[in-house]
């Protein structure tokens, strides 16, 4: 497969239609190449941002098989609706970033501004709604810090929650969750705003009409990207949210 | 050893040789077209300047915690300080020299003219590598310049989350965005090697350097974003107070030890696997002959990657780790000793009826194989749980990892440095003065580290800046042995400077060794070469050499 890709150049001579793009750095023999090393760029990029969160799924499975009780309760304070909401909002995000690879790919200009708009909307949408899930946590004392309080956890019926009480130092492990939780979603949505960020300047980009002409590896390897930063999305909403949701 | 010639130096005639015109020093001139370049070789260039400086700081701290340990005493600095030398030290070498050395320079220079590119697959990247690298030393600096950080350079928690009121997050948020510079050199390197080979270079074509890198990268793509979010978790609780690592929230202490050995374990291998590479050329170069066992070679460095990422926790084996987990790691520790071994029997049987000759990288070359057996030898003992309970956290430790890092992978460096200086500048350093320079860093490197060995097994801990006075002949004799390295590793600097200006030119292929990078012409053009080269031949061919006239590259004045 390798090989195939390092041919002799006069081979190539007669795909003059290739090298006459002007995106063709001038370290590249064909523009086939340059494709073909960029996605595999992407991809080991990726690889790399598996072992990235790799490192926080890992602290979270020794810590889940230790604190198991702290983890569902602490994981029951979390809200569903929010998160699947905002499971949906990204899901979203990414079906409109796949069309506006497409977009990219059957040339329409058009449309592949309109589809990174939409994607950049639902991305920020996510992001309102974690801010708003945030923003509850500090308020309820479940930020890891100083200011982390237990006491739902300890004595749950005084505040009104269906949940077993805990002993005081099981209790403290909830911090454990909140840290993990606070870390990995952290991660995840700065993540997404590096994207957003990126996203903006694809936008620009598109708009000047530089992917209007059949060159589309930008706009392909930031999908492969964007798409990524959903499946660690997808990853998190069950572990974080979905641990234990009977009703004791 | 050929008894008609003791050199295979072959430099063209003095009186009427020039450097090329056009190459790539000249192609542009200006600081900016430096510091915005895309060519690998020159960003090469600034990696080698940039290394060489923060090498010169690190072995500065290294002479002070030297000339402490000259007295039983703690007489020149405080414990305090003490503390910073030892760890601004080794976050220095190992993060700013160790891991970049090879692959960031050497290897970028020769990786992409080796397997017969224009540059690496992003040039870009590849730039963006070089300054991440700075502003990962600036943040470095900082913490040393605004007061130092004591934790050691592996940042151990809680120490360093709980205990120290010192610059852990300036350091570590440094060592994060070096990470990121290790994490783009690697997967430049990959891709690289995948996809920008030159017709006809297979994967078994490729000079064992090449092959060396590629499995040091697979290291450095996969382990470093382990210690980057290992890093992120110790920033976010010193600042924000979460709580992965803290014992007091419920937290695992030992939980750090796995995710920060997972990635500096194998970074071990990330800084020797290139020097290895180095070590192939050079042999193969000096031997007159194909290395021995060239799949041998090339395979045992993938197996070093593979299984340096199954040992790690063979640094916890006193920390309390179960003692089945204690035995396994044991084992695999024991197996990495396979395919390094393979490497040095291999190397030895190249040079067995090779016409072998002593040029300076060849001497450099030498002490590594033996100062590398010795490192690696030790290395066994302290795999085996017994003897490591007896000498982790020993002196014995400090000489072992010296002996890897200093004598296998510095011994390496400049070995390389050397051999591909004159393709690198167009000019030969001196020979006599650096075969001086080779022989006075070996035995300043082994007065320095040997004592060590036996100071570690009679008891001396390391990290303390005062010790039982009945050590001190031991200790004196090191710190004598580091002044001579110190001058072993000051002369290189000096007469390669000087070789810049004054150096014999050196033409384009002074040892007359059969890589692609050796014929092209010195310094090369921007783009390597005239016309991609087909390559149909194997690797170390010496008999393809000497029918090398009908099929020359490139040469342009």
């Amino acid at each position: 497969m390798d090989n195939a890709i390092a041919v002799a150049p006069d081979t190539h001579a007669e795909d003059h239609h290739h090298a006459a793009l002007p995106q063709l750095r001038h370290h590249f023999e064909t523009e086939e190449q340059q494709r073909e090393a960029g996605t595999f760029g992407m991809w080991l990029f990726l690889l790399t941002e598996i072992m990235f969160f790799g490192g926080m799924f890992f602290a979270y499975l020794l810590y889940r098989n230790w604190y198991y009780d702290a983890f569902v309760v602490a994981s029951n304070q979390l809200s569903i609706p929010l998160g699947g909401t905002n499971t949906a909002v990204l899901i979203t995000s990414g079906f409109f970033m796949a069309l506006g690879v497409w977009a990219a790919e059957v040339r329409k200009k058009g449309l592949l501004v309109l589809f990174l708009v939409l994607t950049i909307a639902f991305g920020a949408v996510f992001l309102g709604i974690k801010y708003v899930e945030y923003h509850e946590k500090w308020e309820k004392h479940h930020v890891p810090g100083a200011s982390y309080d237990i006491k739902e956890f300890v004595n749950p019926h005084a505040y009104g929650l269906n949940e077993k009480p805990l002993p005081p130092d099981m209790a403290q492990k909830t911090q454990i969750f909140f840290s993990l939780y606070f870390a990995m979603t952290g991660m995840h949505a700065l993540h997404m705003i590096i994207g957003i960020g990126l996203l903006f300047w694809l936008l620009a980009r598109a708009q000047r009409g530089d992917f209007s002409s059949g060159y589309v590896a930008p706009i392909e390897n930031f999908g492969l990207y964007w798409h990524f930063v959903d499946i660690v999305w997808l990853f998190l909403f069950p572990l974080l949210y979905l641990i234990n949701r009977h009703p004791v | 050893m050929s008894a008609t010639s003791s050199t295979i130096v072959n430099l063209p005639d003095q009186k009427t040789a020039t450097i090329p015109k056009k190459n790539y020093i000249t192609a542009e001139d200006g600081l900016l077209s430096w510091l915005l370049t895309g060519d690998h070789k020159r960003i090469a260039m600034l990696y080698l300047i940039s290394i060489t400086f923060f090498f010169f700081i690190g072995g500065a701290f290294a002479g002070l915690i030297r000339l402490e340990l000259l007295t039983p005493q703690a007489d020149l600095v405080a414990s305090d300080t003490y503390n910073k030398l030892f760890t601004m030290h080794g976050i220095i070498m190992v993060f700013l020299f160790l891991v970049p050395s090879v692959p960031a320079t050497i290897g970028n220079f020769v990786i992409p003219i080796m397997i017969g590119a224009k540059d690496l697959a992003f040039p870009k990247v590849n730039l963006l590598s070089w300054y991440l690298y700075m502003v990962g030393g600036l943040f470095t600096l900082a913490a040393l310049v605004l007061g130092g950080v004591d934790t050691g350079w592996t940042f151990t928690t809680p120490l360093s989350t709980h205990y120290l009121n010192t610059h852990v997050v300036t350091a570590g948020l440094g060592v994060f965005i070096i990470g990121f510079s290790s994490i783009f050199t690697g997967l430049n390197f990959i891709v690289t090697i995948h996809r920008m080979r030159a017709p006809g270079m297979t994967w078994f074509r490729m000079p064992l350097f090449v092959w060396s890198n590629y499995a040091a990268s697979i290291m450095m793509v996969l382990g470093t974003p382990v210690l980057a979010i290992t890093l992120v978790l110790v920033v976010l609780e010193r600042t924000i107070h979460i709580g992965v690592f803290d014992p007091t929230l419920g937290g695992d202490p030992l939980l750090f030890q796995h995710l920060f050995w997972f990635y500096s374990h194998p970074a071990v291998y990330i800084m020797i696997l290139p020097g290895m590479g180095v070590i192939s050329e050079i042999i193969s170069t000096f031997s007159r002959k194909r290395v021995f066992g060239y799949s041998a070679v090339a395979f045992s460095s993938v197996a070093i990657a593979i299984f340096g990422f199954f040992v790690w926790a063979h640094h916890m084996f006193i920390m309390g780790i179960s003692n089945y987990s204690a035995l396994v790691f044991s084992l695999l520790t024991m197996l990495v000793a396979v395919p390094s071994a393979i490497k040095i029997f291999n190397w030895s049987f190249t040079m067995q009826k090779g016409s072998v000759t002593f040029e300076t990288p060849m001497i450099y070359a030498f002490g590594f194989l033996g100062l590398f057996t010795i490192g690696g030898m030790t290395g066994v003992f302290l795999g085996a749980l017994g003897m490591d309970i007896h000498l982790t956290e020993t002196y014995f430790i400090v000489a072992h990892f010296h002996f890897v890092m200093v004598g296998g992978m510095l011994m390496a460096f400049l070995a390389g440095v050397h051999f591909w200086w004159p393709k690198m500048t167009g000019r030969m350093y001196p020979e006599s003065l650096s075969k001086l320079a080779a022989v006075t860093t070996f035995i300043g490197f082994n007065l320095t580290f040997l004592p060590q060995f036996i100071l570690g097994y009679l008891g001396m801990p390391r990290r303390y800046h005062s010790y039982p006075a009945e050590f001190q002949v031991l200790n004196v004799l090191s710190t004598a042995g580091a002044t001579v390295l110190g001058i072993g590793y000051m002369l290189p600097m000096i007469y390669l400077a000087w070789s810049l200006k004054y150096g014999a030119v050196a033409g384009n292929n002074p040892w007359q060794a059969t890589g692609l990078e050796w014929q092209i012409q010195s310094p090369p053009l921007t783009e390597n070469f005239i016309e991609t080269p087909v390559i149909d031949y194997e690797a170390y061919d010496y008999e393809w050499l000497a029918h090398k006239t009908e099929q020359e590259v490139t040469t342009v004045g």
